[in-house]
């Protein structure tokens, strides 16, 4: 078990991570085909269930209960899961949850059965082979957490985890603290909402084929022994924030991933690590912080056309959350000794419009260098060297204005011009 | 579900040491953010409006013998073969589907009901007694499938749910590389998985089966279901 490398360059931006992306038009079409298919089987198992709105609306308000409640929730389930014969850690960050997955499994042979979390703190092992290995140890990943009986739920399209449970030595799981849920019963929503909106190809879209759930540790039948490791890595912070907690509403469904355009055309790698597609945008800057250019960059991947907001079955607004996010990026930039081009340009601009004289001249120049530089009575692509000016004209052209402005106009007109 | 419980250890409390090594501990450290991070909003109440239906609508099952059909029906729509047999039928019907995929040598439950295997010929059945023998020891024993009841069957998904309990053994057992023949006493299948929620037990491991999974996977194996009328 060994974190993966890390990146000794730091991770680019998201539009520059896409442009090398969209370069490649062969795996372009592929995922284009894929997406389209995930997307079909999602839309046919929800047209399904005449009650799916009902569905939704009963998640979105579970998953609010549990954000809400989380500290009592994740106290019942340490409880319930103890009393099962389990063993349950917690870990600050992904550095400490890696060290005690390190020192549970030991040195022996381990596998891993894939999951969003794993990759999270950079876990990596010897994915499963086909026949159950010789392994000792397991490590995975949990979809559900029940906090009254202490119950692990797993579904899956593979049943690499499956295979994890009945090894003979310790299984460890690893899931974020969000990831609890109250009641047992409350499964009857999640088991209809997550498989479904997945759109995976088993159970004929209606259900995951391999779903285990397990309680505490089951000598005999497996796991015999059990950790919990229960993950914080930044999702205490995103609950601190009213607007963006309700991302940790989360069921990990990737509903949101398969319809979004801007994913279709440039794929998962340009989102970084921890989640792709609008979930990924609005995630990650959260757990990570927007502290750097490529986490601060996801917020702006959208077009905020919304379809993922539609198809979301615990009811995320990702756009809004978009948009609260990028509010966040520009304040944190705000009180930089260097301010970002954007950041002077928008000061420059108060500064000229709080004065009228300033006002005025700033028109007439305006006005003279726009007519210069229009070419068939359009301002297209301005010179590189304008900077911002230069990059926001790239995709937008201006009609040309008028010889004469408005006010110059009003000005000038019989009987004004009382300055 | 059969009523025994799996038996539990004594609990011992688990060694710290390992945890201790991490400096001041990190579960206060995480409920107080939790607490910090919710402010005056937690423990804020949420009614959850539960306008879901929890049983199939009258017009897709009115009746019992119709909640089964629609669960053969799903079964085969995993293109998983499946039966309707009468209790008589079932010894041989068990030896017909081990026959016709050419299974030697089967793992059972040592706990499945002795009449099921009474025409299996030319089949040695080996039950699964070896406490201790990992899901590995079944690839040493050289098995090529095996035979199991199950605890409940969802027709709204085709699923079937083994919870340990009689007849059904250790999860291992659905794991086990080759064919898997399971059999559904037709009075064990709910309508929906809201009805397998309400009837299963949480304390219990659950292993549910909705068709093949995805191949190239572990226990990725030929399903055949045997549905029992008594």
């Amino acid at each position: 078990m060994t974190p993966s490398a890390t990146p000794s360059s730091p991770r680019p931006r998201f539009a520059d991570a896409a442009r090398e992306a969209l370069a490649d038009p062969a795996s372009r079409g592929e995922l284009r085909g894929s997406v389209a298919a995930v997307r079909a089987r999602r839309a046919a198992a929800v047209a399904e269930l005449p009650d799916w709105g009902e569905l939704r609306a009963a998640g979105s308000a579970v998953r609010e209960r549990t954000l809400l409640n989380l500290d009592a929730l994740l106290e019942d389930l340490e409880r319930a899961v103890i009393e099962a014969g389990g063993i349950v850690h917690w870990a600050a960050d992904a550095a400490e949850a890696r060290r005690i997955v390190r020192g549970l499994v030991g040195a022996g042979e381990v596998v891993r059965a894939d999951a969003p979390v794993l990759r999270e703190i950079g876990l990596t092992a010897t994915p499963l082979p086909d026949r159950l290995p010789a392994a000792r140890a397991g490590v995975c990943g949990i979809d559900f957490m029940v906090a009254e009986t202490g119950t692990m739920v797993l579904l899956e399209e593979t049943g690499a985890g499956r295979a994890c449970l009945a090894l003979p030595g310790p299984l460890v799981a690893v899931a974020g603290i969000e990831q609890v849920v109250p009641t047992w019963r409350d499964l009857e929503v999640f088991l209809h909402l997550l498989p479904r909106s997945a759109g995976g190809p088993g159970g004929a879209g209606r259900f995951s084929p391999a779903v285990s759930t397990w309680t505490g540790s089951a000598p005999g039948d497996g796991p015999g022994e059990f950790h919990l490791v229960l993950l914080d890595n930044g999702r205490t912070g995103t609950l601190a924030d009213e607007v963006g907690r309700a991302a940790l509403r989360c069921i990990g469904c990737a509903a949101c991933v398969h319809v979004c355009p801007v994913y279709e055309r440039v794929g998962g790698a340009p989102y970084g690590p921890v989640r792709a597609g609008p979930i990924g945008a609005i995630l990650t800057p959260q757990l990570r912080g927007v502290g750097s250019a490529a986490n601060a960059s996801l917020p702006f991947a959208s077009t905020l056309c919304g379809a993922c907001a539609e198809v979301c079955p615990v009811g995320i607004d990702i756009p809004e959350i978009l948009v609260h996010l990028r509010g966040r990026v520009v304040e944190s930039r705000r009180h930089r000794p260097v301010p970002t081009p954007e950041l002077a340009m928008m000061r420059t601009v108060a500064w000229t419009l709080s004065d009228r004289r300033r006002y005025e001249t700033a028109l007439r120049r305006g006005t003279r260098w726009a007519r210069l530089l229009a070419r068939g009575g359009r301002v297209r692509r301005l010179p590189g060297v304008l900077g911002l000016l230069g990059r926001w004209t790239d995709a937008r052209d201006l009609p040309v204005p008028p010889p004469r402005p408005f006010r110059a106009w009003w000005a000038d007109r019989p009987g004004g011009g009382a300055r | 579900m059969s009523p025994e419980r799996p038996k539990r250890p004594d609990r011992v409390r688990p060694d710290r040491t390992a945890d201790a090594a991490l400096g001041p501990d990190a579960r206060e450290e995480v409920l107080r953010r939790v607490r910090a991070a919710l402010g005056p909003a937690r423990g804020t109440p949420v009614e959850v409006p539960r306008g879901y239906r929890r049983r199939l609508a009258p017009d897709q099952a009115p009746g019992r013998a119709d909640v089964v059909a629609l669960f053969i029906e799903r079964v085969a729509g995993h293109r998983v073969p499946v039966r309707h047999v009468v209790a008589d039928e079932l010894p041989t019907a068990i030896a017909a589907a081990l026959w016709g995929r050419e299974a030697k040598r089967i793992a059972v439950p040592a706990d499945l009901p002795f009449g099921w295997l009474a025409e299996l010929d030319g089949v040695r059945a080996v039950p699964d007694t070896a406490a201790g023998v990992g899901a590995a020891g079944f690839d040493a024993l050289a098995v090529d499938g095996v035979v199991t009841g199950c605890a409940a069957a969802v027709a709204q998904t085709g699923t079937l749910v083994l919870d340990g309990g009689r007849g059904q053994g250790r999860r291992a057992l659905a794991l086990v590389p080759g064919h898997h023949v399971c059999v559904v006493h037709a009075d064990q299948i709910v309508g929906t998985l809201a009805e397998a929620v309400a009837r299963l037990d949480p304390a219990r491991p659950l292993t549910w089966i909705t068709g093949p999974t995805a191949p190239g996977g572990p226990g990725a194996r030929a399903l055949e279901v045997l549905v029992v009328d008594d």
